[in-house]
C-alpha cells in the first residue's frame, strides 16, 4: 500500500462483503419461496423478500465501486485521498441509510408518510430520507474523489472511473421524480435502472478493469487507454438510446421498438470488447503477477459478462422475440448472470486485489480464492441454464398456448428446485471467498531453502 | 508480439472510426429492418412512397455530395497551408448543410400538412427514424464543420471530413432505399 488513505477501501470492502452475504442468504429465501411458495408469507412477503435480495445486491456493489475508488485514485492521482474522516462519514451515512429501509420495510413503518414511508417502486423504494441521504453521500463522495483527481496525475483510468461515478449519482436524481402517470413514472425509472447498468456502470466496470489489467500484466499505459477509450464510446453509443428496449410495452410510442431493437442490439460491442480487451492483455503481458486469483477474477469478469449481458441480453433484446418472452424466466435468467457476470466479479476482482495489499499480508489464500471463483461461477451458469430452460418452457406454455400463469408455474417446479440447488453452491463459493479474503493465511517458512514461504 | 496494429495505418483518428462504423451498423440495421418488413406488405409501401417528394430528396443528394467535395478539399488545402481558403470551404460545406435541413424541414411541413405521420404506415415509421436520425447527424455535422474551421488542426479537419463523409455516405444508402426503390 502505497498511500495511507487507501486503508479506507478496506472498510468499504469489508461492508460489501457482509452485504453480499445477506444478499445471497436473500436469495436463497426468496428461491425457497418459488419451490414452496406459503413460506414466510405472513410474515415477509415475497415482494419485500425480493426487494431485500436485489437492493442489498446494488447497495454492496456500489460500496464496492466506493471502496475500489478509494484504493486506486491514490495509486493513479498519486496522492493520498482529500480527506479520509469524509469518506468514513459518507459510509456511516450509507450504512444508516440501508439499515433504515431494511427496518421500513420489514416492519412496514410510517406507510404512507411522504418522508418517511416507503415509496413502493421496484429498486428506487426506500424513503425520502433515505434517497437524500444517498445523494449527500454521493455528493460528499464526489467532492472527496474529485478534489483528490484536480490537486494529482489525471490518467484515463481516473478520467473515465469520474465520468461514471458523476453519471451514476446524477442520474439517481430521478428517483426524486414520481409522475401520476405510470407509463411516465417508468420512462423516467428506467433513466436510473437502465442507464446506471448498461450506461454509468460500464464505464466504471471498464476502467476498474483497465487498472487490473495494467496492474496485473504488465502492458502499457498507453495500449490500456486506447482500449478503454474504444470501450467506453461503443457502451454510451448502444447504450443510451438502448434504453429503447424497455420503452416496448409500456404505453410507449411504437418507434421505440426500432430503436430500442437496434441500438440494444449493439450493447453485445462494448462487452465483447472488454472480454477481447482482457484476454489481448493476459497474452501481450510480459508481467508474471503473483495474485493469480485476482487475474482469474478479471477474466472471468469479462468473459461471464459478455454472456450474461451481452448473449443473454441480447437473447431477448428484438421486440419481436421480447413480445413473447417478456417478464418471464428468461428476464431472471438474463439478469441473474449479467449482475454477477459484469458486476459481482468486477467487485470481488479488485477485493481478491486489494485485500492483500490493503492488510499487508502476501499470503493470501490463492487457492480456496479460485475454488470459490469456480463454485460461485459453476453455480451461477447452472442456475442460468436452468431458468433459461424453465423461461422458454414458460413462454411457450404460458404466451403461445395460453394457459394460466400459476398452472404453468406448477409445471416449473423442477426447474425451481434445481435453481434451489444451485443457489446453495453459490452460498458456499461466497462463505469461502469472504473466508479466503478475510482470514489470512499465517506465514509458513520452511527451513528448506529451496521451498517458497507461503 | 509486436505492439504495432493494423489500426495505426488508419488515416485519421482512430475514435473517428469506430463512431462511423458503429453509425454504419445502426443504419445498416435501419435499412435491413425497412426492407424485412417491407417483404410483408410491398404494395402498401410503394403506396406509401409515392407521397414522399423524391425532387426535393434528389436535390438534396446533390447539395449533400457537393458539400462533401467541399470538407474534401478543405482537408487538402489545409495540408497545404492554406489555411484562408481550407476554412472558407468547410463554411461553405456547413452552409450546404443547411441548406439541405432547410429542404428537409420544408418535406418534413408538407407531410405534416397533408396528415401524415410516424405511426400513418410503417413506411413512414421507418422514413421517419432513418431520415429524423440522419437528419439529427447533418445538424450535428455543421456543428463539427464550424467547429474544426475555427480549431483548424489538420487533425482536427480530417477528423471533421470524416465525420461528414459519413453522414453523406448514409444518405448516398437512404435515398434509393427509401424513396426510389420500387
Amino acid at each position: 500500500m502505497k498511500y495511507q488513505s487507501q486503508r479506507i477501501a478496506l472498510a468499504y470492502f469489508s461492508v460489501a462483503l457482509a452485504l453480499f452475504a445477506i444478499q445471497i442468504l436473500g436469495g436463497l429465501l426468496v428461491g425457497w419461496v418459488y419451490v414452496s411458495p406459503n413460506f414466510l408469507s405472513e410474515l415477509v412477503p415475497f415482494s419485500t423478500l425480493r426487494m431485500l435480495h436485489t437492493n442489498s445486491l446494488i447497495v454492496w456493489l456500489l460500496l464496492g465501486f466506493f471502496g475500489a475508488a478509494y484504493f486506486l485514485i491514490p495509486e493513479e492521482a498519486e496522492r493520498d485521498i482529500h480527506s479520509s474522516k469524509l469518506a468514513y462519514l459518507q459510509l456511516a451515512i450509507l450504512v444508516l441509510g440501508t439499515l433504515g429501509v431494511v427496518v421500513t420495510y420489514l416492519f412496514n413503518l410510517f406507510e404512507g408518510h411522504w418522508l418517511l414511508g416507503k415509496e413502493g417502486r421496484e429498486f428506487i423504494e426506500q424513503p425520502k430520507w433515505v434517497k437524500a441521504g444517498i445523494v449527500v453521500a454521493a455528493l460528499i463522495f464526489l467532492y472527496n474523489v474529485t478534489m483528490t483527481v484536480l490537486k494529482g496525475r489525471k490518467t484515463a483510468i481516473t478520467n473515465i472511473l469520474l465520468l461514471g461515478l458523476w453519471g451514476l449519482a446524477l442520474l439517481f436524481l430521478f428517483s426524486f421524480y414520481n409522475p401520476d402517470n405510470l407509463a411516465v413514472d417508468k420512462q423516467y425509472w428506467w433513466y436510473i435502472v437502465h442507464l446506471w447498468v448498461e450506461g454509468v456502470w460500464e464505464l466504471i466496470m471498464a476502467s476498474i478493469l483497465a487498472y487490473l489489467m495494467l496492474k496485473l500484466t504488465g502492458v502499457d499505459r498507453e495500449i490500456v487507454e486506447k482500449w478503454l477509450y474504444v470501450i467506453v464510446a461503443a457502451a454510451l453509443f448502444s447504450g443510451i438510446l438502448g434504453t429503447g428496449h424497455h420503452y416496448y410495452w409500456i404505453g410507449t410510442p411504437g418507434y421505440w421498438q426500432w430503436i430500442g431493437s437496434i441500438f440494444s442490439s449493439l450493447e453485445v460491442i462494448p462487452f465483447f470488447a472488454m472480454m477481447a480487451f482482457a484476454f489481448v492483455m493476459v497474452w501481450k503481458g510480459r508481467r508474471d503477477h503473483p495474485n493469480k486469483a485476482a487475474l482469474l477474477w478479471s477474466l472471468g469478469c469479462a468473459t461471464l459478462a459478455f454472456f450474461g449481458a451481452g448473449v443473454w441480453g441480447f437473447l431477448h433484446t428484438l421486440h419481436g422475440v421480447n413480445y413473447y418472452t417478456h417478464g418471464t424466466q428468461i428476464t431472471a435468467a438474463h439478469g441473474h448472470l449479467a449482475f454477477y457476470g459484469a458486476y459481482v466479479c468486477l467487485n470481488i476482482a479488485i477485493f481478491t486485489y486489494a485485500m492483500p495489499i490493503l492488510r499487508n499480508r502476501d499470503p493470501y489464500n490463492q487457492v480456496l480464492n479460485m475454488a470459490a471463483f469456480w463454485l460461485m461461477s459453476g453455480g451461477m451458469a447452472f442456475m442460468t441454464f436452468t431458468l433459461t430452460f424453465a423461461g422458454t418452457v414458460q413462454t411457450h406454455m404460458q404466451r403461445v398456448l395460453g394457459e394460466y400463469y400459476m398452472d404453468v408455474q406448477d409445471q416449473l417446479a423442477v426447474f425451481y428446485w434445481m435453481r434451489f440447488g444451485s443457489g446453495v453452491v453459490v452460498l458456499i463459493g461466497v462463505l469461502l471467498l469472504i473466508y479466503a479474503l478475510a482470514v489470512p493465511r499465517r506465514e509458513v517458512i520452511s527451513d528448506n531453502a529451496t521451498v517458497a514461504a507461503e | 508480439m509486436s505492439d504495432a496494429s493494423v489500426f495505426d495505418e488508419l488515416p485519421g483518428d482512430l475514435m473517428i472510426w469506430v463512431l462511423i462504423v458503429s453509425e454504419l451498423l445502426v443504419f445498416g440495421a435501419g435499412l435491413a429492418a425497412f426492407l424485412a418488413v417491407r417483404i410483408a406488405d410491398p404494395a402498401g409501401f410503394a403506396a406509401a412512397q409515392d407521397a414522399l417528394y423524391r425532387t426535393g430528396a434528389g436535390l438534396n443528394t446533390l447539395v449533400l455530395v457537393t458539400s462533401g467535395a467541399l470538407a474534401a478539399w478543405a482537408l487538402r488545402l489545409r495540408e497545404a497551408e492554406r489555411r484562408g481558403r481550407a476554412r472558407l470551404c468547410l463554411v461553405g460545406a456547413a452552409l450546404l448543410g443547411l441548406v439541405f435541413l432547410a429542404v428537409k424541414s420544408a418535406e418534413y411541413a408538407g407531410k405534416a400538412g397533408e396528415g401524415i405521420g410516424w405511426d400513418t404506415h410503417p413506411f413512414f415509421t421507418f422514413y421517419y427514424l432513418l431520415t429524423g436520425f440522419h437528419a439529427a447527424h447533418v445538424a450535428a455535422g455543421v456543428a463539427v464543420l464550424l467547429l474544426v474551421a475555427w480549431k483548424d488542426a489538420p487533425r482536427n479537419v480530417e477528423a471533421g471530413a470524416a465525420f461528414w463523409h459519413m453522414v453523406d455516405l448514409v444518405w448516398m444508402l437512404l435515398f434509393p432505399v427509401i424513396y426510389l426503390l420500387r
